[in-house]
């Protein structure tokens, strides 16, 4: 098996030729520390800045609003401790939601164990936040609200506006995990009066290892990370200059071909859904339908069990990855899946397939090809398969 | 690959899939909530056991240890039976990750199940065979890997 069928940019993404030149020259021979005062440091500081103006400009921001991290992990983790350090005197409970990534709820866990109060909010069958239960969570003393902007897991788009709206009117901040969304949906962070954005650079075909957090300005915010001055004194670190360049690069690519790729990749994903959906009996797409990142497939095959799925596609070169408990390492399948109400054997029997630039439609042919087969192949060793058609007397 | 070529290979080409019309003992252990549910049929004839099948929902690992486990009991003797713990299996998949462990505690579960199934349908006391928990999530203290 010589090819690779990657429908997993969702997990990362190849990282684009064009960013590939541009960051290049950035390790070997300007490898310079921009806080040098040496003529060929400088250069490397003007990069820096000029990255940032590219990134402001992608989800129209200021450049002074911009801070790179390590990643998205780096951005959500320094946005809501640096917020609830920063604003904790004022109030003690932050609002988020019940699907976020790890790096949210994992974040408000240990926030938890500091005293602070977290409401995680419910998500319908779509897995879409409702404005309804948001107004209903809100305290005198919320700070913050975190929702992510569009779910890794099922690609449901969150209503960002209208959260946006009602934490401006209510004066609460309000930060969003735009990870999944950055570079892939358009984002406007003062249309939709967000206060801060967690970025991440190999999501959208920059290096692993960069992001940025956009701040608001006149925003308080407590450093996460102390020592010297980069970042205008709020995160220290010398500049991973040519992961920042590549993020610039990327993000401004993503953005300018935003339309075309994004028609693009729907109708690739429409294609798989609408194929697996006719030829494959008990299955069910998982996120909301029309709410959707353009190359998010998450569909549930009853009666067989995820990691199955995925190493048989596998041994046909095909990667992909599962909500499953045997892909996440625990005993419970993903919490996404039981957020939106279903039930654990159809969690564990979930298949997400991301789609990316790189993708062809070709090659999500041969997925719809290799797939069905792989599901009757294990619910013909399934004995939940067994007893279903016992029962319904397809026997 | 997290897997040894031996649990892929008794993935991908698994032995003894299927029921058996006329077991002697069949035994189903597992739930579908924790993802795992293996179901051994067994033929015995004369004290040995002649013939194994089994159906299994789960991951990898959960459909080679089942495929393992019912090349291991074949042609054995009860008493011999009884010897084929999870370890056993394990060590003919030349070992599994940590995590997966439980997935060969279920499959010398399903065997034991299968067995007492046998037992009860007979009327005899198998020695050293103790009444199998179907539930696996309500085993708190799973072996773990040394």
């Amino acid at each position: 098996m010589d090819k690779v069928y990657y429908f997993d940019n969702a997990a990362t993404t190849r990282v684009s030729p064009e960013v590939m030149e541009e960051i290049s020259d950035y390790f070997t021979k300007s490898y310079y520390n921009p806080s040098s005062i040496y003529t060929p440091a400088q250069k490397c500081k003007e990069l820096v800045e000029k990255a940032r103006k590219r990134v402001a400009d992608a989800v129209g921001a200021d450049p002074k609003e911009i801070y790179f991290t390590s990643g998205g992990t780096e951005a959500d983790n320094w946005a809501i401790k640096g917020i609830a350090d920063a604003y904790g005197h004022k109030g003690r409970h932050i609002i988020t939601s019940s699907i976020e990534h790890h790096a949210v709820l994992h974040t408000c866990e240990y926030l938890e164990s500091k005293g602070f109060e977290v409401t995680y909010l419910p998500v319908d069958e779509d897995g879409l936040v409702r404005t309804e239960d948001l107004l209903a969570a809100i305290r005198p003393d919320t700070i913050l609200i975190s929702i992510m902007f569009a779910n890794n897991e099922i690609g449901t788009i969150e209503p960002i506006e209208e959260i946006g709206a009602i934490a401006k009117e209510r004066g609460i901040l309000f930060h969003t995990d735009a990870v999944q969304a950055a570079g892939h949906v358009p984002i406007d962070v003062n249309k939709m009066n967000i206060d801060l954005m967690s970025i991440s650079g190999h999501k959208l075909y920059a290096p692993k290892g960069v992001g940025a957090l956009y701040i608001r300005k006149g925003i308080k915010i407590k450093n996460l990370l102390h020592g010297g001055q980069q970042e205008r004194g709020r995160r220290a670190t010398t500049e991973n200059v040519p992961g920042i360049v590549g993020l610039g690069r990327a993000i401004e690519d993503a953005v300018s071909h935003m339309e075309e790729e994004t028609a693009r990749q729907a109708r690739i994903r429409d294609k798989i859904i609408d194929s697996v959906l006719k030829s494959v009996s008990h299955c069910r797409l998982n996120g909301s339908r029309t709410k959707r990142l353009p190359g998010n497939v998450n569909i549930s095959f009853e009666f067989v069990e995820g990691e199955s799925i995925l190493l048989l596609l596998d041994m046909n070169g095909i990667c992909a990855s599962s909500g499953s408990a045997c892909t996440s390492g625990s005993l419970d399948p993903s919490h996404v899946l039981l957020a939106i109400g279903l039930p654990h054997e159809k969690a564990h029997g979930s298949l997400r397939l991301t789609i990316g630039r790189f993708n062809t439609e070709e090659e999500a042919d041969y997925v719809i090809e290799k797939l069905p087969p792989i599901i009757d192949r294990l619910r013909q060793m399934s004995p939940l398969y067994e007893q279903y058609l016992k029962e319904n007397g397809e026997k | 690959m997290m897997y040894s070529e031996k649990v892929m290979d008794h993935f991908m080409n698994p032995r003894n899939v299927g029921e058996i019309e006329d077991a002697s003992g069949v035994g189903t252990v597992g739930n579908a909530k924790c993802g795992d549910i293996m179901k051994i049929f067994l033929k015995i004839e004369d004290g040995v056991v002649l013939d194994a099948k089994f159906k299994t929902f789960g991951c990898g690992a959960a459909v080679a240890t089942s495929s393992m486990a019912t090349e291991l009991i074949k042609g054995k003797t009860i008493k011999e039976a009884l010897e084929i713990t999870n370890k056993a299996v394990m060590e003919a998949l030349d070992g599994l990750p940590p995590i997966k462990v439980h997935c060969s505690c279920l499959a010398e579960e399903a065997l034991h199940a299968a067995l007492w199934d046998y037992a009860e349908k007979n009327g005899i006391v198998i020695e050293g065979l103790e009444k199998p928990v179907n539930d696996i999530s309500e085993h708190e203290d799973l072996p773990q890997e040394e």
